[in-house]
């Protein structure tokens, strides 16, 4: 237990040290990916025809939405994972990933309305795309509120872990009911049939990367923040036992 | 087989145990019929715009419904701890749980019998040729209703703010239910009625979906 916490804690032994340069080296990267995609997103994809600059703003919109479906794919993989070896690592993994993934979608539903006015003259539409990533948000807040509302950290990680799955298999029923309900959305561009300019493709891709690698340094600081936590959660009932017993 | 005796005998403790009090029930009834009452102040509920709007009238109303029913689903166990004793009993812990979804889905449809007759005439919709199809929309979303909803009142009972918590969790989840089932009872009011196998399709295809992974999952929830 003791052990445990002074492996945190100190954090200048020369291991750490090489662990902390590879860190930086990486942030340094997706620092640097993330401005050649925001470079190219803004100067090198070509103006769109009829919705003229504000189209770019697409080239954040969908990577955004995307890798918060890789954040909440990450979420459930981990929640089943959680639930079959009880091991608390996947626990603390699914819980920074859904986190991640509502901070993206977040972003989606902001950039949504900030394209949309220009285009489609109001802020907000009932739209099929974005009502359903509207309800996938609250699904996640919803799990993010679960694990504030239990104090065990056993029963909290069981309970979210049940209700991520249950949330992760309603995303594909969501957006198949909304968008047979209604749609009106440019209509997807990737894949068969798509109609997208190969420069714009390369370039969606290109910031899709990039969001990825962003994604993946909020992970790892998230997950470290949840290991944190839980180690002082630890510390806690260890002193508040110990001067019980004494 | 093994599932179906104990579940069974469990349906009978859980259906019971309603049917002394009737609490259930009778505040279900009550309080969707006041829902429907109240929602008939914010249209004009002439005959067409009711049948525009009174499929999604009653399904939100029976999805409010059950977000409050279904709390005590779990929580009454707890007083007596009576779970614990449940546990204890040699048998499948996902037989409590088809149980409680099997008795849930009961007192729903019971509560719905009752409803039907005066949704149809407060708000002058003809309900009885298109009984049969109706029925069957009903079943497959209150089973929609039932399973999700027993799943999460056994989460949300070992939660704080439990009452508040179930319907959060609860309202979300259902929306893709709650637009199959209003736009399969929409279809059924239209002139001439017609069952929207899409739609009816989608509400199963939730329902299995759900069912299964209950079955797979939920026994998690009732661990000491």
């Amino acid at each position: 237990m003791a052990q445990r916490a002074t492996s945190v804690v100190e954090s200048t032994g020369p291991g750490q040290r090489t662990r902390a340069g590879v860190h930086a080296a990486e942030t340094l990267g997706v620092a640097l990916l993330l401005g050649v995609a925001g470079y190219a997103a803004l100067f090198i994809a070509p103006t769109e025809r009829t919705m003229g600059v504000i189209q770019r703003i697409f080239y954040f919109h969908v990577p955004s939405a995307w890798t918060g479906f890789v954040a909440f794919f990450i979420t459930f993989v981990a929640s089943i994972a959680y639930l079959r070896g009880r091991n608390p690592k996947w626990d603390r993994l699914a819980v920074s990933a859904a986190e991640i993934g509502v901070a993206f979608f977040t972003v989606v539903l902001i950039t949504g309305p900030i394209w949309a006015k220009p285009v489609w003259g109001i802020w907000w539409t009932w739209d099929a795309r974005l009502t359903s990533s509207f309800v996938l948000w609250l699904l996640f807040v919803c799990y993010m509120l679960l694990r504030t509302l239990v104090d065990e950290p056993e029963r909290r990680a069981v309970l979210s872990a049940v209700f991520g799955i249950f949330a992760s298999f309603d995303i594909p029923l969501v957006y198949f009911s909304i968008w047979f309900f209604r749609t009106q959305h440019p209509q997807p561009v990737i894949g068969a049939g798509g109609s997208l300019d190969p420069l714009m493709r390369n370039v969606l891709l290109l910031c899709w990367a990039a969001l990825l690698g962003v994604m993946v340094l909020l992970l790892r600081q998230r997950y470290r923040l949840e290991t944190l936590r839980h180690e002082v959660e630890e510390l806690r009932t260890e002193s508040a036992r110990r001067s019980d017993s004494a | 087989m093994a599932l179906l005796r104990p579940t069974t005998i469990l349906l009978g403790k859980e259906l019971r145990s309603e049917f002394r009090t009737r609490e259930l029930l009778t505040t279900t009834w009550v309080f969707v019929l006041t829902v429907l009452v109240l929602f008939s102040f914010t249209f004009d509920p002439t005959q067409a715009e009711s049948r525009r709007f009174g499929p999604g009238l009653l399904w939100l109303a029976l999805l409010f419904a059950g977000s409050l029913m279904l709390h005590p689903s779990f929580a009454r166990e707890q007083v007596n701890d009576t779970l614990a004793a449940l546990r204890m009993a040699p048998i499948e812990p996902v037989s409590i749980i088809a149980s409680k979804i099997l008795a849930n889905l009961c007192f729903l449809l019971v509560a719905e019998l009752f409803l039907l007759p005066i949704f149809a005439v407060i708000y002058n919709l003809s309900l009885v040729p298109i009984l049969g199809q109706l029925v069957l929309v009903l079943l497959l979303g209150t089973l929609a209703l039932s399973t999700v909803g027993t799943v999460f009142s056994a989460i949300s009972s070992q939660a704080r703010m439990r009452e508040l918590l179930l319907p959060l969790l609860l309202l979300p989840l259902l929306a893709p239910a709650l637009i199959a089932s209003t736009e399969a009872t929409r279809g059924l009011l239209e002139d001439p009625p017609v069952l929207s196998l899409p739609w009816t399709g989608l509400l199963a295809a939730f329902d299995i979906i759900f069912l299964t992974v209950t079955w797979l999952f939920g026994e998690y929830l009732l661990e000491e």
